[in-house]
């Protein structure tokens, strides 16, 4: 959307081409609340200051150094601008929600959530005369020497083909597509829920890859969580995350501890838990809680599994009983006691087990126990188009397109190859849509 | 002993909220979502506290990516308008008036025309037509048609039980919410609720600049017009009060010259009547269907439609008044106003006690951050 209202307002004839219907338009942007900014001082719903340099020390550290400097500086650079640019086109903001006050200095919330964004831009796109044409899945791009002439779609399942000058791509990840997920992670595939939109299929992605576009980041590398077992195969969205992990212990199949719950706060380590969950066998795993914490978290869609007995928990998740209470009594015996606060990295840890519990170690001895199951939620994959400054798709020898722009997930991984940073995800769709439609609109000779 | 209908208005709320209390993207758009993310699990009647504070803006149906058609179907001005009509028969005193509000649209203009053809038919036989059809003027022409007695007696009557009927029902309805999660003092609660209601803030959709009846975009038509129809009701009714202070303390005897207070107020709020209702009934004609049950329109519609003829036929009154006509407009006019004060505990007019209530207990409890912040 920031593309076409750029290249809109710069004289373009715009056209949208939408796979979803009016109700389920604009993917897994319907999902978000937030996107990150720097500012250097208050600035609008944001507190205090994000300096860049500090925006990009947050990238470098989960990145692990997986991340094209220059794109990522410069998308820094340009997120200042995005909440008062999204206020001009109608979006709204509101302060951090409850429960999320660690990102109040860092995020900027969209009052009303993403669908609200979606709403305020497609209101100011076709006020000012984008065109948006929904049931209409882009197949093929008819692309010579990385020019592009025109795109081949199904609009309601009726094939056609449209002409441009030149074309933005911002069409989301391959994470909805189950076929080429098991080409990567095999059977496992079967087992991930995909947390946002059932378009994303990557149609695109693959048709360009074939076409000689120069890809960026890991096929395996992904952002996933840990979501409701019982949660829909796609498009559950935020209401199915579990933030419970740190104030219980988490079990396997066969009733074992697989890693440190407590290692560090939660909004540092939601984003790995998909992956540890993604190499249990069956990619399931319980959290098992007491009735002493159980009311800590946000609540979630699904109540929780309970029962008066470990035993009894242990037999209806299918686990088998002796092994989860062996857990959990060695578990509560290593124990230490200390003074229990979940506000701060505290001193309540069960150190010598393998693997151990850092912080908020509570024994589980209060019944009525809980249990949540677990599954890995995909929210976007990361490998993606390689794009240049100007969010010109690179081509075979690493030539720019001069008519191919690529934004948001699907060129993602230039910025985030490994790892996630809350809201980064719509400051790369914003700020890359922006430079694509102003390039787009202008087409010329690089 | 609760319906199967209420139960289900309650369970279908109970999910929906439960799915809001998970998601909260909406907590800037009004009260609704940050007094429910107070609770964990809902009881029945905290569940008809929402269903009270909501404003049916709309807003935060436009902003669910979790709306029909969506599998999760979350549609909350739908579901707590479902509750909060099924709370005005609920707490409804006396308890078997309550199912009044079923087919309340029917109810109400049966009621008026009840009561229209009661005070024609009472003053055409009672009242010499001689009388009834002469040209009055000068003070106490209103009561040669009919007496002041009987009109005090009649108003005063059915306002009082109304006033108790409304009373009894807001006071259970505050009961039965059950104990407060942490308390403001008094009169600053009441100051934000008083605010609150006078400003319409939660129909502003959280960015106050109100929420379209018809689609996603914004509009403060619906805050405005109600601005109109509920200001307009307040001045008339101190016009009425007015008016009662010169008649007993002062002993002035309507009617009272185009210049006095009483009619200057009342010519105001009657203007308000006029537009409000009017404004609203259009956009209610115009508005999403999916958006706001339309189920419900009939409450709606008859309150609608009865404002604006007391209205009305008030400045017909006004106007006619040094005519033939005046007796047989009087007789009109006090007609639909006995409608309103008849109906007032049974008709949509309750929302507003039971609206400011939930504002008053919302003001009470205010977790600290709940105002959407706008860029300077
Ligand atoms: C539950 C959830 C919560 C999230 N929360 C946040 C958050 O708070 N902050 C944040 O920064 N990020 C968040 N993200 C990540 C964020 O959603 C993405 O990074 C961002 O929305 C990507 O935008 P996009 O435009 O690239 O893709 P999308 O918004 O997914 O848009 C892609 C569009 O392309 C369409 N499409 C796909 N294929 C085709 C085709 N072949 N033909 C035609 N149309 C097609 C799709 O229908 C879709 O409308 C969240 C993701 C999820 C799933
Ligand atoms: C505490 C004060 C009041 C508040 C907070 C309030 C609020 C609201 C709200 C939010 C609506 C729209 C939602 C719905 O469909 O129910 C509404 C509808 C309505 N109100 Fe009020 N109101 C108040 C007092 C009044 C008064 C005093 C009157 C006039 C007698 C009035 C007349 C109406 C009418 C006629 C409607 C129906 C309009 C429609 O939905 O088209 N209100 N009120
Ligand atoms: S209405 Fe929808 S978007 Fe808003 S809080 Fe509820 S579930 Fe979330
Ligand atoms: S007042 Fe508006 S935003 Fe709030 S719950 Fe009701 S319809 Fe939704």
């Amino acid at each position: 959307m920031c593309a076409a209202i750029e290249a809109r307002e710069r004289g373009a004839e715009v056209v949208i081409l939408e796979h979803a219907d009016r109700s389920m338009r604009g993917g897994n942007t319907r999902h978000t609340r937030n996107l990150r900014a720097m500012h250097s001082g208050p600035a609008h719903t944001l507190e205090g200051s994000y300096t860049g340099e500090e925006y990009w020390q947050d990238l470098l550290g989960v990145t692990g150094g997986h991340t094209d400097e220059t794109l990522a500086r410069l998308m820094i650079r340009r997120s200042e601008e995005l909440p008062r640019w999204l206020h001009g086109k109608g979006v709204r903001f509101q302060p951090a929600l409850t429960g999320t006050l660690s990102l109040a200095r860092t995020n900027a919330f969209f009052l009303g959530g993403g669908k609200a964004l979606l709403n305020a831009q497609y209101g100011t796109a076709e006020a000012s005369g984008v065109r948006v044409s929904y049931n209409c899945e882009v197949k093929e791009l008819h692309i010579t020497r990385g020019r592009f002439g025109s795109a081949s779609f199904l609009n309601h399942g009726v094939e056609s083909e449209i002409a441009a000058k030149s074309v933005v791509l911002a069409c989301g990840g391959f994470q909805a597509n189950v076929d080429w997920m098991r080409e990567i992670w095999g059977e496992t595939a079967d087992n991930f829920i995909v947390r946002g939109t059932p378009y994303n299929q990557g149609t695109v992605l693959k048709d360009l890859i074939g076409k000689g576009a120069v890809t960026t980041g890991d096929p395996a590398q992904c952002h996933a969580i840990a979501v409701d077992a019982r949660a829909p195969k796609t498009d559950g969205g935020i209401v199915t995350r579990l933030d419970c992990v740190p104030f219980g212990i988490v079990v396997n199949r066969n009733g074992q501890r697989f890693y440190d719950e407590g290692e560090d706060f939660w909004p540092k380590r939601y984003a790995i838990w998909g992956r540890l969950i993604a190499r249990q066998a069956e990619q399931i795993a319980y959290a098992i809680l007491d009735s002493r914490v159980v009311d800590s978290f946000m609540p979630s869609l699904f109540p929780p599994l309970s029962a008066d007995t470990i035993e009894q928990l242990a037999s209806s998740l299918g686990i088998e009983a002796g092994a989860l209470a062996g857990t959990i009594d060695q578990f509560n015996a290593s124990v230490s006691s200390g003074s229990y606060n979940p506000e701060i990295l505290d001193d309540c840890s069960a150190q010598d087990l393998e693997p151990p519990k850092s912080h908020w170690a509570l024994p589980l001895d209060t019944p009525p126990f809980y249990a949540y199951p677990l599954r890995p939620g995909i929210t976007f994959t990361y490998l993606g188009l390689k794009v240049d400054e100007h969010a010109r798709v690179l081509f075979e020898g690493g030539k720019p397109s001069p008519n191919v722009f690529a934004a948001g997930e699907i060129m993602a991984g230039n910025i985030i190859g490994k790892g996630y940073c809350a809201g980064t995800g719509m400051t790369i769709g914003s700020v890359f849509g922006r430079l694509a439609g102003e390039h787009a609109a202008s087409p010329r000779e690089w | 002993m609760e319906s199967l209908q209420q139960q289900s208005a309650v369970f279908e709320a109970q999910r929906v909220m439960n799915i809001c209390n998970a998601c909260r993207y909406c907590e800037g758009s009004c009260a609704v979502f940050p007094a429910m993310s107070l609770v964990r699990a809902f009881s029945d009647h905290e569940m008809h506290y929402l269903a009270n504070l909501c404003h049916n803006c709309t807003a935060c149906y436009h902003n669910c990516q979790y709306a029909p058609p969506h599998a999760f179907a979350v549609n909350v001005p739908v579901a707590l308008t479902e509750l909060r009509t099924e709370t005005y028969e609920a707490y409804a005193w006396p308890g078997f008036l309550g199912a009044l509000f079923r087919r309340n649209g029917l109810f109400v203009s049966l009621a008026t025309a009840l009561s229209l053809s009661i005070v024609l038919a009472l003053s055409s036989m009672l009242v010499d037509p001689s009388v009834m059809f002469a040209e009055h003027s000068g003070p106490g022409s209103f009561y040669a048609v009919i007496s002041h007695g009987v009109m005090v007696a009649v108003a005063g009557s059915t306002f009082g039980f109304s006033l108790l009927a409304l009373s009894m029902g807001v006071r259970s309805f505050w009961r039965k919410a059950g104990p407060l999660t942490r308390a403001r003092p008094m009169f600053s609660a009441f100051c934000g609720a008083l605010k609150d209601m006078a400003t319409l803030e939660y129909l502003g959709g959280g960015h106050r600049e109100g929420c379209s009846p018809r689609d996603e975009g914004r509009s403060n038509q619906r805050r405005y017009f109600h601005q109109a129809a509920m200001w307009g009701f307040l001045l008339c009714f101190a016009s009425t009060c007015v008016a009662a202070f010169y008649d007993y303390a002062l002993g002035w005897v309507a009617p009272y010259p185009f210049l006095s207070l009483p009619v200057l107020l009342g010519t105001i709020g009657g203007i308000g009547l006029l537009v409000g209702p009017a404004g609203l009934f259009w956009l209610k004609l115009r508005s999403d269907r999916l958006a706001m049950p339309a189920r419900h329109y009939g409450m709606d519609y008859a309150f609608l439609a009865l404002l604006f003829v007391i209205s009305l036929t008030g400045f017909l009154l006004l106007v006619l008044r040094e005519t033939v006509a005046m007796g047989l407009m009087l007789a009109v006019h006090l007609g639909f106003v006995l409608a309103l004060f008849l109906t007032l505990p049974y008709s949509k007019f309750v929302h507003a006690f039971y609206r400011f209530a939930a504002l008053l207990r919302f003001n009470t409890e205010k977790p600290e951050q709940s105002r959407p912040v706008t860029v300077a």
